[in-house]
C-alpha cells in the first residue's frame, strides 16, 4: 500500500539530496515512517471515532446490567474496544456501573479493556506492525481483560470500595442518541484532529529515535545486551512499560525498531500492553474511591496476565 | 438560568467551563455558570463520562467538549 511512498522517499534521499550509507538509511526510514504513520493514524482514529458516536457509556451500562459472570466479562471487554473512554472519567464510570448493580468484576473487565484498546494504540500498531499483530494484541488484550475481571469478581472485594454507593432504583433509562450522519462525521473529524494535535510531536520524536536506532545500532543489539530470549526479558519489558503510560504514540515506533534488532515479539507485546493497560494516573484517580489493596490487586492481576501473554508468545513464535 | 459543568478536574472539564462562560456572554442571556467537582453530586445526575453539561437541572451533554456555538444553541433551545 505504501510501496510507492517508500520508493519516492528513497529517491528523494539517495538521489536528490545525494546522501549515502547510514545517515541516508536513517533519514529515509524517518521520512517514510512518519508520513505513513500520520496517514494511518488519522484514518484509523477517524474510523474509530465515527463508530464511537454510536456508543456511549450509558448504553453500555444498560447492556451489562443483567449479565451473569463470564458472559458479562466478555461483553464488558468487547465494549471496551468501541466505547469512548478517558482515564479522567474512570471514577464516574466505576460508580455508575456499581450503582446499576453491575458486578465489580465485570466493571473491571471494562476498565482493563478500554485503555488497552484505545484508538491511538490500535492505529499505531496497525501502521507499524500490520493487521496480524494488531489482531493478536486486541485478542490477547481481551483475554487479559476478561480473566482479570473474572478473577477480581471471584475475590469478593466489594468491601474495598471506600465510598457508599446508592443503587439506582427501578429500570435504567435507555439513552437515545439521534445524531444526523453529517454531524457524526463532523464530530469524528473534530475528535481525530484533536487527538492528532496532541500526539504528532511524540510520533515524530519516536520515529526519529527509531530511525537513529534503525540506521546505527547493530542488528543483534538487543539479543547481545538486553537478553533477547532470557527469562527476565518479559518482566523487564513490563516494568519499563508502566511509566510510559498513555504514550503509545511515541513508544510504539521504538518497539517496532527494537523487534528488528532482536527483541522477541512476546516481549514487545507485553511492553505495549503494559504501556496502555497499566496506567499510573488511572491508579491514582481510582485511589480516591478504592482501597490501595484493591488497586494493587488490580494492577498485579493485569500485570500477571500481560506477563503470561509475553511468555506464551516468546515460546511459540 | 443555571448552567452546571460536571467534572473532577480533567483538561476537557476546564475547557468546557470556559466555553460555557463564553457561550453565556454570546447568547446575551442571564445565566449562572457553576463548576461541580463533587463526585457524589455528579453521580446524582447519572453522568458517567465527564465533562457533563447540565442546564437547569437537566443533563444535556456528557463526555464531550462542546463548541461555544453548540452551547449557545442549547441555552437558547
Amino acid at each position: 500500500m505504501f510501496d510507492w511512498w517508500e520508493s519516492l522517499s528513497g529517491y528523494f534521499v539517495y538521489s536528490v539530496i545525494g546522501l549515502e550509507s547510514k545517515s541516508a538509511e536513517a533519514l529515509h526510514f524517518f521520512i517514510y515512517d512518519t508520513l505513513k504513520i500520520f496517514i494511518l493514524l488519522l484514518g484509523i482514529i477517524f474510523a474509530v471515532s465515527f463508530l464511537r458516536t454510536y456508543f456511549n457509556t450509558q448504553k453500555v451500562r444498560l447492556y451489562l446490567q443483567k449479565r451473569s459472570q463470564l458472559s458479562g466479562n466478555v461483553l464488558a471487554a468487547l465494549f471496551g474496544i468501541i466505547t469512548p473512554f478517558c482515564t479522567c472519567s474512570a471514577i464516574p464510570l466505576f460508580l455508575g456501573f456499581m450503582q446499576a448493580r453491575i458486578p465489580m468484576g465485570i466493571t473491571f473487565s471494562f476498565l482493563i479493556s478500554a485503555p488497552l484498546n484505545n484508538e491511538i494504540a490500535i492505529a499505531m500498531l496497525f501502521g507499524l506492525f500490520g493487521w496480524k499483530i494488531t489482531a493478536i494484541y486486541i485478542g490477547f488484550g481481551l483475554l487479559v481483560a476478561i480473566f482479570g475481571g473474572y478473577i477480581i469478581g471471584k475475590m469478593k472485594l466489594e468491601r474495598y470500595v471506600l465510598i457508599p454507593i446508592n443503587p439506582i432504583e427501578g429500570e435504567l433509562e435507555a439513552v437515545h442518541i439521534s445524531l444526523r450522519f453529517d454531524k457524526r462525521l463532523r464530530e469524528a473529524w473534530a475528535n481525530s484532529f484533536d487527538i492528532f494535535k496532541k500526539i504528532y510531536l511524540y510520533v515524530i520524536a519516536g520515529v526519529g529515535v527509531g530511525a537513529f536506532i534503525h540506521g546505527y545500532v547493530p542488528a543483534d543489539f538487543i539479543a547481545r545486551y538486553a537478553g533477547g530470549d532470557a527469562w527476565y526479558a518479559v518482566p523487564l519489558a513490563v516494568a519499563m512499560g508502566i511509566p510510559m503510560y498513555s504514550n503509545a504514540a511515541g513508544v510504539m515506533p521504538l518497539v517496532e525498531v527494537l523487534t528488528q534488532k532482536g527483541m522477541l515479539l512476546g516481549s514487545a507485546l507485553s511492553f505495549m500492553m503494559a504501556v496502555t493497560a497499566l496506567s499510573l494516573p488511572e491508579a491514582v484517580i481510582l485511589g480516591r474511591i478504592l482501597h490501595t489493596r484493591l488497586i494493587a490487586l488490580f494492577f498485579g492481576i493485569v500485570a500477571l496476565g500481560i506477563l503470561a501473554v509475553g511468555y506464551l508468545f516468546n515460546l511459540i513464535l | 438560568m443555571k448552567i452546571e459543568i460536571l467534572g473532577t478536574g480533567c483538561a476537557k472539564c476546564a475547557a468546557l467551563e470556559k466555553a460555557a462562560k463564553d457561550a453565556v456572554a454570546k447568547s446575551g442571556k442571564f445565566a449562572q455558570v457553576v463548576k461541580v467537582d463533587d463526585i457524589m453530586k455528579i453521580m446524582e445526575y447519572g453522568v458517567m463520562s465527564t465533562p457533563g453539561l447540565v442546564i437547569d437541572g437537566k443533563v444535556v451533554s456528557s463526555g464531550k467538549l462542546l463548541s461555544i456555538d453548540e452551547i449557545v444553541a442549547l441555552i437558547n433551545g
